[in-house]
């Protein structure tokens, strides 16, 4: 069923909405281009050479005796998946997930998650907490976005958007729930102050949109009876998959870009069950948001982006400590996945980074860079002067269809 | 100029309340001012020293968890580690939750207003678990005895208080050519010495460049700070030579005067003058505010060698800071604050709060309205600008409080036709009025009221 169907279908919801003007859906003009892209900020540092493990360097098992625990998934060239990422072979498969090895941003040496955060998040060479999102600067330097076309979702502060180009930020555990007659007098009471009515009726447009979407689902839910496994269950709020689902539901509007965050990954003891959680509820999240998006899923570039990588040699507590180089893990039709890309830099002890990391041979943000030109066009000086001062753009490194 | 008690409630307090009596003229609220805190005597916050758990003691507790992995104590010191995070969190909570106290049942809400506004111009951010505890005891301890006093003292303050140093990284700044920096190979992190230019004394556009904050850097080494030694000054860190920042040069004794010698001086600069009078009259009165009254706050700022008391009256003073025209809007923790001060909250109603309500009704809500509990994105601390308040989501998070949340504070809700009156005092629109009596239930008109421009603007 669809949106427009569902609306014209006269059900009751329709009806009692429709009498208020604080219905009429806010004009909003679609971003300048089609393609979706999606950055989750895997706070806490994940463990790259535990998502991806390097079953082939020989040097690797030594580091790892007791994370080399044999139940990883083999995928291409001797190399294994974490099993926490089981959920999403099939997309690997299917040439839609994949993984790019030995990246960093450019933060070193202080291997402080606040720092390496704030590097990641605001696409600079050092920490700054006051220049700003990457993703920010994007937007701002790119004519016909409005509010509308970049979305943080979730409670996070995602630092990553904050900055004067215009986005909105919404968490889907608003629950923005009144009587029909306190909605009427708010009418009124912010009628004639612009900016707080306009963002009252953007805000209650949202809060609709996805009453109205939980309103489709349950009615869809009635239409298919021979198939009620096929429903997917209704989020629990504030969930991951809430967010995910949230996210979807703009992407297949106007909305372009998106953020949230997905935490978990400071596994400094015990790493194995910590982090498998942590990969299953990404491996969940990433196909919630591919269900969301359904078509819409070809046109979509996930990105799971961490401050920095772990140590390569497993610590006394069964984890791994603070470290450099990582792995980013991408996912969605708009790209080329089913390979793990990036140059492998080797496990020995001269090959690491101070004697102690994974060392980046590549910059995580020149692959953001030739995503977001891939997928929007945008030109090279401006991704390498504007969104990330500083950053040699290099080759792609292969992530582009 | 034209006093307006309303305006002063609300512009330069923590607003209105049907118990409290608005202050009656500027002299009134100068003599507060300067008067005893009584606020933070019924609502003591302990200091950063006096404070439990200490950071040394979670230190302690941390180390000793690691050393106790896989063997038979290891249980015994998870459980003081368990212990210790449970007391930091229930001080922590005590500790916001008398600062929510103090501005509802204060008289002297100027004072509330400047700690806030003090406090996010030396933002500190705790960055790791064990310090989220200790944010408050460092407002206690360094801004709020100064904001009636003179600014160079709190800027000493600041830069000594072990929040400071552990955020913006003075702990890890050696000096280069140091016997410490030689012996480590390590060197300058100018963190500090760039924020308190740049942010904290002259402004960004107060005329320092690469050189001026490369030597303040320099200057700052040897001052440091650690759970076990406490702040020090460590002659053996300190960058051998002299320093020159902004044209002054600094002899070369490695002690803790050169410091605050300097400090001393930047405090007092016209450059300094400038930027805390304009960013003061943004806070309180607009975002781009009357240049006269900058100008005044800035010359009484330099005649008095920084003395806050006389620049917070030269804004007083002014008649442009109490124009009809109210141009701020409430950040969402003052919004909570005159909220629950509107309807009449009790102070032992609000320290009652166990967790789950602090969560549900302080916590969260903040959360929803943009304004994480002490946790801004950067040292420049929290915006100014309404828009950045008054997004979809935030509106959203402070429509969707107003309706709910109130009525767990108050045994009774106020009757809304009166409320408007209470809450916004004689501007009240006639829409606002209207919509109050209209309500079906005394929560929906006092939540509406709350969410009304008229009220959420001062």
């Amino acid at each position: 069923m669809d949106r427009r169907k569902f609306l014209l279908g006269g059900a009751t919801l329709g009806c009692s909405l429709a009498a208020s003007p604080f219905l009429t859906p806010v004009a909003l003009a679609s971003g300048p281009w089609d393609n979706r892209l999606v950055v989750i900020v895997l706070r806490g540092a994940m463990d790259g050479l535990d998502a991806a493990r390097p079953l082939f360097d020989r040097d690797y098992a030594s580091l790892r005796p007791n994370l080399n625990d044999g139940k990883g998934i083999p995928v291409a060239n001797d190399w294994a998946l974490h099993p926490g990422l089981k959920p999403l072979i099939p997309l690997w498969k299917a040439g839609e997930m994949g993984v790019l090895h030995a990246v960093s941003t450019p933060y070193r040496d202080g291997r402080s998650h606040f720092d390496g955060q704030e590097v990641l998040e605001a696409g600079t060479l050092r920490p700054d907490g006051t220049a700003g999102g990457w993703l920010n600067r994007m937007i701002g330097a790119v004519p016909g976005m409005t509010a509308e076309t970049a979305y943080a979702v979730g409670q996070e502060r995602m630092a990553i958007l904050s900055g004067p180009a215009p986005h909105l930020r919404w968490s889907p555990d608003v629950q923005l729930e009144m009587s029909p007659q306190v909605r009427r007098l708010l009418e009124m009471t912010l009628h004639d102050d612009a900016m707080f009515r306009d963002a009252a009726l953007q805000a209650v447009s949202i809060a609709n949109s996805l009453s109205l979407d939980a309103a489709m689902q349950a009615a869809a839910a009635e239409d298919a009876e021979e198939a009620p496994s096929m429903m997917m269950a209704a989020p629990k709020p504030g969930s991951y998959a809430a967010i995910a689902q949230f996210a979807a539901s703009r992407l297949r509007e106007d909305t372009r870009i998106a953020s949230f965050s997905v935490n978990g990954w400071d596994t400094h003891d015990n790493q194995t069950p910590h982090l498998t959680q942590s990969m299953t509820r990404l491996s969940e999240t990433i196909l919630t948001l591919r269900d969301g998006l359904g078509p819409v899923w070809d046109k979509t570039a996930v990105l799971c982006l961490t401050e920095f990588g772990r140590t390569a040699r497993e610590n006394g507590t069964k984890g791994t400590d603070h470290g450099t180089g990582g792995a980013m893990i991408y996912a969605g039709g708009a790209l080329r996945g089913g390979q793990i890309a990036g140059k492998w830099p080797g496990l020995a002890e001269a090959d690491l980074y101070e004697r102690r990391d994974l060392m980046p041979t590549g910059d995580v943000r020149a692959a953001a860079g030739w995503i977001m030109r891939g997928l929007f066009g945008l030109e090279a000086s401006l991704i390498a002067q504007t969104i990330f001062p500083g950053l040699d753009l290099g080759t792609e490194p292969g992530l582009l269809l | 100029m034209i006093f307006d008690p309303t305006i002063a409630a609300t512009r330069f307090g923590t607003g209105l309340s049907p118990v409290i009596e608005p202050p009656w003229d500027v002299a009134a609220m100068i003599s507060r001012l300067y008067g005893p805190d009584d606020a933070a005597l019924r609502h003591p916050i302990l200091g950063f020293d006096a404070i439990t758990p200490s950071l040394l003691q979670i230190q302690t507790a941390n180390r000793d968890r690691r050393q106790a992995k896989g063997t038979p104590l290891d249980e015994a010191a998870i459980e003081v580690v368990r212990q210790l995070s449970k007391d930091a969190a229930d001080v922590r909570r005590h500790n916001i939750l008398s600062t929510v106290a103090r501005g509802v049942v204060t008289q002297d809400g100027l004072r509330e207003r400047l700690t806030s506004f003090w406090a996010d111009h030396f933002t500190v951010i705790a960055r790791n678990l064990a310090l989220l505890h200790l944010v408050q005891p460092y407002i206690e301890d360094a801004i709020r005895p100064h904001v009636a006093g003179r600014f160079g003292d709190m800027v000493k303050a600041v830069v000594t208080h072990p929040m400071m140093l552990l955020y913006l990284e003075q702990n890890r700044s050696i000096g280069p050519n140091s016997p410490q920096g030689l012996r480590l190979d390590r060197g300058l992190n100018e963190n500090l010495g760039r924020e308190l230019l740049e942010l904290h004394l002259v402004g960004v556009s107060g005329g320092y460049d690469q050189a001026d904050v490369t030597q303040m850097a320099e200057l700052l080494t040897g001052l440091t700070y650690s759970a076990n030694e406490g702040v020090t000054y460590k002659p053996r860190w300190s960058e051998p030579g002299a320093e020159v920042v902004m044209g002054r040069r600094y002899g070369d004794a490695a002690d803790l005067t050169t410091v605050t010698s300097a400090l001393d001086d930047l405090s007092v600069r016209p450059e300094t003058a400038a930027h805390i009078a304009f960013k003061m009259a943004v806070h309180f009165v607009s975002d781009a505010p009357d240049t006269d009254l900058v100008a005044s706050m800035s010359r009484t700022f330099t005649d008095t060698g920084g003395d806050l008391l006389a620049v917070t009256a030269a804004m007083l003073d002014h008649p442009a800071a109490w124009t009809p025209d109210r141009m701020k809007v409430r950040r969402p923790d003052l919004f909570i604050t005159a909220s629950l001060r509107a309807i009449g909250t009790r102070a032992d109603r609000i320290m009652a709060m166990g967790p789950r309500d602090y969560n549900r009704h302080i916590a969260a809500p903040l959360n929803l309205m943009g304004q994480p509990l002490e946790s801004p994105i950067g040292p420049d601390g929290w915006a100014e600008e309404a828009a950045a308040w008054i997004t979809p989501q935030g509106l959203a998070g402070r429509i969707s409080w107003a309706l709910r949340s109130p009525q767990t504070f108050v045994d009774t809700m106020p009757d809304p036709r009166t409320f408007v009156w209470t809450a916004v005092g004689p501007v009240a629109p006639p829409e606002l009025i209207v919509a109050a009596s209209a309500a079906e239930s005394d929560a929906d008109g006092v939540g509406l009221t709350l969410t009304s421009p008229a009220f959420q603007r001062i």
